[in-house]
């Protein structure tokens, strides 16, 4: 299949939501109305932290135009001593983030919500409802909430048998550290920071919501995983599964973000209570102060080295902030850390920190820039005091097929070695350096998932084909899927329709996350095709009356082989739908699978730098990007997601943070004052596919969406210190910190 | 839940006379890029919005046969940039007032919204105080000027009376060997808000600093006109110790805030960098006029 002479897998084809993106006509999740419906809105927590003694909802449920008010009692308890997982999420959390429940944890934690016939008389009954609270001292920062006299958030939570904010330990282990350092000649050990960024969707989450008297509900939302709207909020509302719809809107960004739900479990329970279809809508602000952004990180990591470059031991310690409930991703951060290296001797290990601020979500390869940004910097310190280059040091300890990752699997054939090498043989790598410039590279890496995966390939009546998948398309999975199609059938890609189709139309397909969604969509797609095409053969083999086996499939139609070869004119794909009825019936096949084989995904960055030596501006000039796709089905996607992973990381590396106020408020809720890069930050990003084709995938895929955000950070705090000749252990490395440095050693 | 009206006056008179009537409920509405945004988030709520975008003499871009320019209060950033000659002649406050916003808020933005907001960061307003612009304002006791560096009275107030409405700008003649310049700093390139802004505007004869003023922005709770930076460089060649002399008098002239856009140290430090940078500008702009 990875053969050269494909001739659509590999093409730059129209990706079939292209035009309606681009005329502004693609429907998102705010554009869907209904006859009658109202609107909904959150009463949301004025404290980061307080118990709620009571709520009293009676002046708001009285205001004319209100139709239902929900609190925490409308939404279905899990109780704390009882864990409930759904996929990475527990459902503990997961009901006491969407509606707080005994404490307001974070400021802006919804308490209650109104749906009234307008937006702002529902926001005007919000502030009717009377909140008692018991406000509470809080913890924001890491070192805050791991402070000895911290206020306690759960007071269920034990951390070595003491009430703790400290929710969740994990660890790696391979060899042991003690003697690996012991045969180190050179040692580094340094402790970074990290500030928690968001994921930076354009579109703020919203949906509307509508239930029928006889509790059939149909949610419009845009998400990362619409089946997971539906057990999410079956779970949070007690509705059956089969009584949910839930219908994919087109999504304005996730990248992890919308793995988890806020809205629909509330807008569920205000449309049955009202009668009515209900609409929610967030604002930036309330996007920016109530969903999760990742983690803030605080890390010490330690590496020894011999004098010929050989790592002999590794060690790392990741505290995560988690927000305002336990799960941050300690297990990106621990696992990925020190997976692309073949290291004897590991030790890593991730604390899971609860603190008084949002529950972070998924944020493109949740936790693995945390963890290999200390850890790519570490090596970069280690490779100057041997004067080794910091290319050939990762070289030297490059993972492999066979190599053995301390977070368990031995690796087959991966790509990692080649996109070093890429990156060591690139002009890029050469180039000379303005004044004022410093070059850095830094790899990383990224598990890639498979999971649940569900599609239907049909054959129209007059010959082309509709495919139908249940994964959100983020990052061009529908184009993909048409090359795909196109390439198995033998057929101009253009007469391939690819849909998502809603909870009720295909079956369970789990979230577009985890670099899933063409991996694993593709192989059920591809299963399908095959029954297809043996359904092509089998009618071709009727209409001429001889045996299927001596029927091919080639070039979009049905050819005789062997002894028949040439005793029929083909039959094309169209000649045999236009038979369909009459040889058995419609022609279609759905497959679905649980599929595996997902192996991980490397990446290698070169990024240059010029710092403003007056204003303490970092601004990146160059960027390549060297990622294994195992098979680039679409290249242009392929490079989008590069590119899109490298702006993030370039944002978390040099500007975007969180701002508290001293009332524990986040101070900088907008895009305005929250300073992810726009446009004219980059520089254009050159991307280098490189194609080490996975065995275990039908067409050599490998997830490509999140590798790409792993080095960056590293990679710029790298290209900083040969700029300048300092090393800056905390990000986002900003003007007025960069100018403080300088002037130290002036 | 409350109205709101909203009139489109054809005439100054119509208009001052809506607004002093509404006693502070009113609000005016130029190109609305900071008004709107302010009535979204529910940070007012005006029960009259005036429109001044339909009186001749506020869209209007006239040079005087003096040399000078009146520009109105509500004409947007991208009209005064489509002016054959306004740029020509003050390209360093062109500039200044083609940094609010992006391109699409430049369709709308004005130069008079910018100084009316009250922001100590608006981009424009240090350009205009060192160009040594002069606001037309008009109300219901008549029409008076004041120099725009009186206009802020603190963030998000202004000197205006009640009533009052900003008619435009008069900017004066350019002496031959004039040039000025803005600059700001921002962590990124684009659609920011300034740490500090910095215009300066100047004239050169033989190479010697004849005439020179500087505006700071976003180091103080108002627009700042610094005179001992200008006194720094008249008289000089914008030699190294000149420009050192006018950069600590930027410095020194600072007292900002610490808050989600800056420090007080970053600003400061800023400030004189800025100064030097802008003059350079200021400086090649009036050798090539």
């Amino acid at each position: 299949m990875n053969e050269m002479t494909n001739k659509w897998i590999g093409r730059r084809t129209i990706r079939p939501d292209g035009a309606e993106k681009v005329t502004g006509r693609a429907a998102f999740a705010a554009d869907t109305t209904m006859p009658g419906m109202i609107w909904g809105k959150l009463l949301r927590s004025p404290h980061p932290h307080a118990h709620i003694r009571a709520i009293n909802t009676a002046k708001a449920e009285a205001l004319t135009g209100v139709k239902a008010v929900v609190t925490a009692r409308d939404i279905v308890d899990f109780p704390v001593d009882k864990s409930v997982m759904l996929g990475i999420q527990d459902m503990r959390w997961m009901c006491r983030n969407v509606m707080a429940r005994e404490k307001a944890l974070f400021h802006g934690h919804p308490i209650a919500a109104v749906a009234a016939t307008t937006a702002e008389i529902a926001a005007e009954a919000c502030k009717l409802i009377e909140v008692d609270y018991e406000v509470l001292p809080w913890a924001i920062e890491i070192d805050d909430a791991l402070k000895p006299d911290a206020p306690i958030l759960h007071d269920f939570i034990r951390f070595e048998g003491k009430p703790s904010n400290i929710a969740g330990k994990l660890e790696h282990k391979l060899g042991d550290i003690a003697e690996g350092f012991a045969k180190a000649d050179v040692i580094v050990e340094r402790t970074f920071t990290t500030r928690p960024v968001h994921q930076g969707y354009i579109e703020p989450q919203a949906c509307l919501v509508s239930v029928t008297a006889d509790g059939k509900a149909t949610i419009w939302s845009s998400s990362q995983g619409h089946f997971m709207v539906r057990a999410m909020t079956s779970m949070l509302t007690g509705l059956p599964q089969s009584s949910i719809r839930a219908i994919p809107a087109e999504i304005g960004g996730g990248f992890g973000g919308k793995t988890i739900i806020y809205l629909e479990p509330v807008a569920t329970m205000l449309a049955k209570k009202s009668g009515r279809p209900v609409k929610m809508v967030m604002t930036r602000e309330e996007v920016m102060r109530a969903t999760g952004p990742t983690s803030a990180s605080k890390s010490t990591v330690k590496i020894g080295a011999t004098k010929d470059g050989r790592i002999v031991a590794a060690q790392g310690a990741f505290y995560l902030q988690a927000g305002a409930l336990p799960g941050s991703p300690i297990r990106g951060s621990a696992g990925c850390a020190f997976a692309p290296y073949n290291i004897p001797n590991v030790l890593s290990q991730g604390f899971d920190v609860v603190c008084n601020r949002s529950k972070v979500t998924a944020y493109r390869a949740p936790g693995a820039p945390i963890g290999a940004y200390p850890v790519e910097c570490v090596l970069d310190e280690i490779a100057e005091k041997l004067g080794i280059d910091p290319l050939d040091l990762r070289l030297k300890n490059i993972a492999k097929e066979g190599t053995k990752a301390a977070h368990g699997p031995v690796y087959p054939r991966i790509g990692f070695a080649e996109t070093v090498a890429a990156a060591r043989a690139h002009p890029h790598y050469q180039a000379p350096l303005g004044p004022h410039q410093g070059r850095g590279v830094a790899s990383g890496f990224w598990f890639n998932a498979g999971g649940e995966s569900s599609a239907q390939v049909n054959i129209t009546e007059d010959g082309n084909v509709v495919v139908t998948t249940g994964h959100p398309d983020i990052g061009g999975s529908r184009a993909s899927i048409a090359n795909i199609t196109a390439e198995l059938l033998g057929i101009d890609y253009r007469r391939v329709s690819v849909l998502i189709g809603d909870t009720a139309s295909i079956g369970f397909s789990n979230l577009t996350g985890g670099s899933r969604a063409l991996f694993a969509s593709s192989m059920v797609v591809t299963q399908s095709i095959e029954k297809v095409i043996a359904t092509l053969r089998e009618r071709a083999a009727q209409i001429w009356q001889i045996d299927p086996e001596a029927v091919t499939w080639a070039e979009g139609a049905a050819h005789p082989a062997g002894k028949n070869a040439g005793n029929f004119p083909p039959l094309t794909l169209a000649e045999i739908a236009a038979k369909a009825s009459a040889t058995g019936g419609p022609i279609g096949a759905g497959v679905q699978l649980n599929t595996t084989g997902a192996e991980g995904g490397f990446a290698t960055h070169i990024c240059d730098v010029e710092v403003d030596l007056e204003l303490g501006i970092v601004r990146v000039v160059r960027f390549t990007a060297f990622q294994d796709a195992g098979r680039a089905i679409h290249p242009s996607y392929v490079e989008g997601q590069m590119q899109g992973g490298v702006a993030q990381g370039i944002g978390w590396a040099l500007n975007e943070e969180y701002i508290y106020n001293a009332k524990g408020q986040v101070d900088n809720p907008s895009f305005l004052d929250y300073r992810m890069p726009v446009c004219s930050d980059l520089p254009m990003i050159d991307t280098v596919i490189v194609e080490v084709p996975n065995p275990k995938h039908p067409q050599g895929v490998r997830g490509v969406g999140e590798a790409s955000i792993v080095p960056p950070l590293a990679a710029i705090s790298n290209a900083v210190h040969n700029a300048l000749g300092k090393r800056f252990y905390a990000l986002p490395i900003s003007p007025p910190k960069v100018l403080a440095a300088l002037k130290t050693t002036a | 839940m409350s109205d709101m009206r909203y009139v489109v006056p054809r005439t100054l008179d119509e208009a001052v006379g809506a607004f002093a009537e509404a006693k502070g409920a009113a609000r005016i509405l130029a190109g609305g890029t900071d008004l709107l945004v302010q009535m979204r988030a529910g940070a007012v709520r005006p029960g009259l919005v005036i429109d001044i975008k339909k009186i001749a003499e506020l869209t209007g871009i006239e040079e005087t046969a003096d040399g000078g320019f009146r520009i109105g209060g509500a004409v947007a950033g991208a009209r005064l940039a489509e002016h054959p000659r306004f740029g020509k002649v003050w390209p360093g406050l062109l500039e200044a007032i083609n940094l609010i916003g992006s391109t699409q808020v430049q369709g709308r933005a004005s130069a008079g919204g910018n100084l009316c907001n009250g922001s100590p960061a608006a981009d424009s307003v240090p350009a205009m105080v060192a160009a040594g612009a002069v606001a037309t304002l008009q109300g219901p006791k008549g029409r008076r000027e004041m120099p725009v560096e009186d206009v802020p009275a603190g963030p998000g107030r202004t000197n205006l009376q009640p009533g009052e409405i900003l008619v435009g700008f008069i900017l004066p003649p350019r002496p031959l060997g004039s040039g000025d310049a803005y600059l700001r700093m921002i962590p990124r390139t684009e659609m920011d808000i300034a740490v500090v802004g910095c215009g300066v505007n100047l004239t050169l004869k033989d190479g010697v600093c004849t005439a020179a003023r500087v505006g700071l922005g976003a180091v103080a709770p108002t627009v700042l006109r610094v005179d001992a930076a200008a006194k720094a460089l008249i008289g000089s060649r914008l030699d190294a110790a000149a420009l050192d002399a006018a950069a600590a008098a930027c410095r020194a002239a600072c007292h900002p805030i610490d808050d989600k856009r800056g420090t007080i140290a970053y600003r400061t430090e800023v400030a004189g960098v800025l100064l030097k940078r802008a003059a350079g500008i200021a400086a090649d702009r009036a050798k090539g006029a």
